[in-house]
């Protein structure tokens, strides 16, 4: 789940990070009263969940209170990559020397925790590590004691930070690094992490992930999901427990597992289609769950043709069977709909859609070829 | 012989008197697996579809000598349970739970590493050895005993391509899901190498998914040590950038992850990487015709 910049300003607050903390404004007068509360220069910032917020025009400069209502007028409703910006945060606007990048994630492939840090700030750091790895220097954390003080100090020194700035980055490094574990996240960044004129750390812009199976031990930190950025049938399928995923094509999927759910999205492509979603009804489903895929699905106007691809294990085909039955009495399906069942009570499932009047077929791959066909020819 | 599971396994079930737990031990103990004990903190004493239900894992393995744990509770009490059973010694632990957080995975990963057990999962579907033993979720029928081991992170997907080699003549040695999450206590690593020092496995079918450098890592090691041929498979060539495809694992992050990375590698170490789960089906049949 992503955090705002400026929620995880506020986390990051609270483990004694110093973040350049800004005002929240909804209204571009909202954010003239918060420059005039500022009183300085201020930096307008679009909060949305997109990355390259800068390169869109997002975040701009506004000398004045004046000046910042005009640029937040332009921001807000601005659509960076598919979102509508809604908020944007006012903040001062720092003179700052040098820029550092300080970040903490998950190294699957060390299956550690690492704590990276780089002296090509401000930038994205991905662009940096294909191109220039040797700029980042990273630690990995202890399983069991954590991310030690010399660690932290490791880094500052292979940075080149002078010996007086050490102690101030390790800290920053290690509280970082606390939030990280403590919030169950799977980022958190501070890019840039700048030394200001007068010599001091100060975080201008900080980014906080979480790791969604996490949020069972914080429910605190679930409450600041912020269902504006959600897409409302992203949203629903949540509420649901079902994972999906909304792509662009006309192939409707509901699927169960998600190895199963990612090949049958590529079948569809095989055969010359386009998938319209990802689609796992997950194990066990319920006959609620598979109406409410059903719903999800039917809901996307490009959808032409839909695919439901069951292989049970947990899964029982009479429950899915029955399921889609209820769901069809509930939800008007006007497009073509291809049937691939298999698995456990498999033959029970079959009888009860072909007494209905569906058809049942065998394999995925007439099944990805048929729903591909059907929605060519609508 | 197949590997980790046969008839010599003596099964404990943990979170045996729950909704998933007790169905899967009755499909269990219905496909032969050799189920010895449960445990439940709370109703020992009992027992589940005639299994012996005890309150720790400390006296299940007193009574009855289980050599593997199957793990079917719920996310939150999941690590809990899978550090219990690593504690009483128990060598072989099965975690089918998803939902767990993934630095909570990681410290038991490394908890459960220094103790010397293997584990399999979590969020995974378990393994069969045809004909010999079940300890997973999957349904057993699709499967037949016979010379080819398989891999895998997924669970409806490896069904998928049991279920074609089933249908095309071709059994299986033993089918591992390793699991799709972030971290997993058994990499493709370890089960190829298992594979390769089976006698009774002849090919090998390894399928992976976006996500990770795992496949990578696989097929360096195919290509220096694994004799036996490999055929391969990819989820997710369809699958956007920055967005978790179920799995918490199968994700495409910094560009990185991807199939295409995933196929290209696979096949620099000479694995045939199907574009159909049912293609495996025929790229096995020539690899063990070429035997």
């Amino acid at each position: 789940m992503d955090l705002h910049e400026y929620q995880a300003a506020e986390l990051l607050t609270r483990y004694g990070i110093p973040v350049n903390r800004g005002i929240l404004a909804r209204t571009p007068e909202e954010a003239r009263a918060a420059a005039q509360q500022l009183g300085s220069r201020v930096v307008v910032k679009a909060q949305v969940h997109a990355g390259g917020r800068g390169k869109a025009g997002g975040i701009r400069l506004a000398d004045d209170p004046a000046q910042a209502e005009a640029v937040a007028r332009q921001i807000l409703g601005m659509d960076i990559r598919g979102r509508i910006v809604r908020k944007v945060l006012v903040a001062p606007a720092v003179a700052f020397e040098r820029e550092y990048y300080l970040g903490v994630v998950l190294d699957r492939d060390a299956r550690r925790v690492a704590v990276m840090a780089s002296s090509a700030g401000g930038v994205d750091i991905e662009e940096v590590a294909r191109e220039r790895p040797e700029a980042i220097v990273r630690e990995h954390a202890d399983p069991c004691l954590g991310f030690q003080d010399f660690q932290a100090r490791r880094l500052a020194f292979r940075l080149g930070i002078e010996p007086d700035l050490v102690r101030g980055f390790a800290a920053l490094a290690r509280q970082l690094y606390q939030a990280y574990v403590d919030c169950d996240a799977s980022l958190a960044e501070i890019n840039p992490l700048v030394l200001t004129s007068d010599r001091t750390w100060l975080a201008l812009d900080t980014k906080v992930v979480l790791d969604d199976n996490g949020l069972i031990r914080h429910p605190d930190l679930a409450e600041l999901r912020d269902p504006e950025e959600e897409d409302p049938l992203e949203r629903e399928a949540r509420l649901a427990g079902i994972s999906f995923v909304r792509l662009n094509g006309t192939v409707g999927c509901i699927v169960n597992g998600a190895g199963l759910s990612m090949a049958t999205m590529d079948a569809i492509k095989l055969y010359g289609g386009e998938p319209a979603n990802f689609l796992d009804i997950g194990g066990g489903a319920s006959v609620q769950r598979v109406a409410a895929a059903l719903r999800l699905v039917v809901a996307d106007p490009n959808v032409r043709a839909i695919l439901v691809n069951i292989f049970g294990g947990i899964t029982r085909g009479d429950v899915v069977a029955q399921g889609l039955l209820e769901a069809l009495r509930q939800v008007e399906v006007r497009v073509p709909m291809v049937i691939r069942l298999v698995g456990t009570r498999q033959e029970e499932g079959r009888r009860l859609l072909e007494e209905a009047g569906l058809t049942v077929v065998d394999t995925m791959e007439e099944a990805a070829q048929r729903a591909v066909a059907a929605a060519q020819s609508q | 012989m197949a590997i980790l599971v046969d008839t010599s396994t003596r099964l404990l079930v943990q979170g045996i008197t729950g909704r998933e737990g007790s169905f899967h031990t009755q499909q269990m103990l219905e496909y032969g697996t050799n189920i010895v004990a449960g445990v439940t903190p709370g109703p020992g004493g009992r027992e589940v579809h005639g299994v012996p239900v005890f309150n720790t894992v400390a006296e299940a393995v007193a009574a009855t000598q289980p050599n593997a744990s199957f793990v079917a509770v719920p996310a939150p009490f999941a690590p809990d349970a899978i550090l219990e059973a690593a504690e009483a010694g128990i060598p072989l632990i099965i975690c089918i739970t998803e939902g767990i957080p993934v630095l909570e995975t990681l410290q038991v990963y490394h908890a459960v590493r220094e103790r010397g057990v293997r584990l399999i999962g979590p969020n995974c579907p378990g393994l069969i050895s045809p004909g010999k033993a079940k300890v997973g979720i999957m349904p057993g029928f699709i499967h037949t005993p016979g010379p080819v081991g398989i891999v895998s992170r997924s669970g409806t997907l490896t069904y998928e391509v049991v279920w074609a080699l089933t249908r095309a003549g071709i059994g299986q040695s033993t089918a591992v899901g390793i699991g799709g999450d972030p971290i997993i206590g058994t990499s493709f690593i370890e089960v190829l190498e298992l594979f390769q020092n089976d006698p009774e496995t002849r090919a090998i079918v390894l399928i992976g998914e976006i996500g990770g450098a795992d496949e990578e890592a696989a097929a360096a090691y195919i290509r220096q040590h694994v004799t036996k041929p490999v055929v391969g498979f990819i989820a997710g060539r369809t699958a956007p950038p920055g967005r978790r495809m179920g799995h918490a694992g199968a994700i495409i992050s910094g560009g990185r992850g991807t199939a295409a990375e995933k196929i290209a590698a696979l096949e620099a170490a000479d694995v045939p990487v199907a574009e159909r789960p049912a293609q495996v089906a025929d790229l096995i049949r020539r690899v063990l015709e070429g035997v």
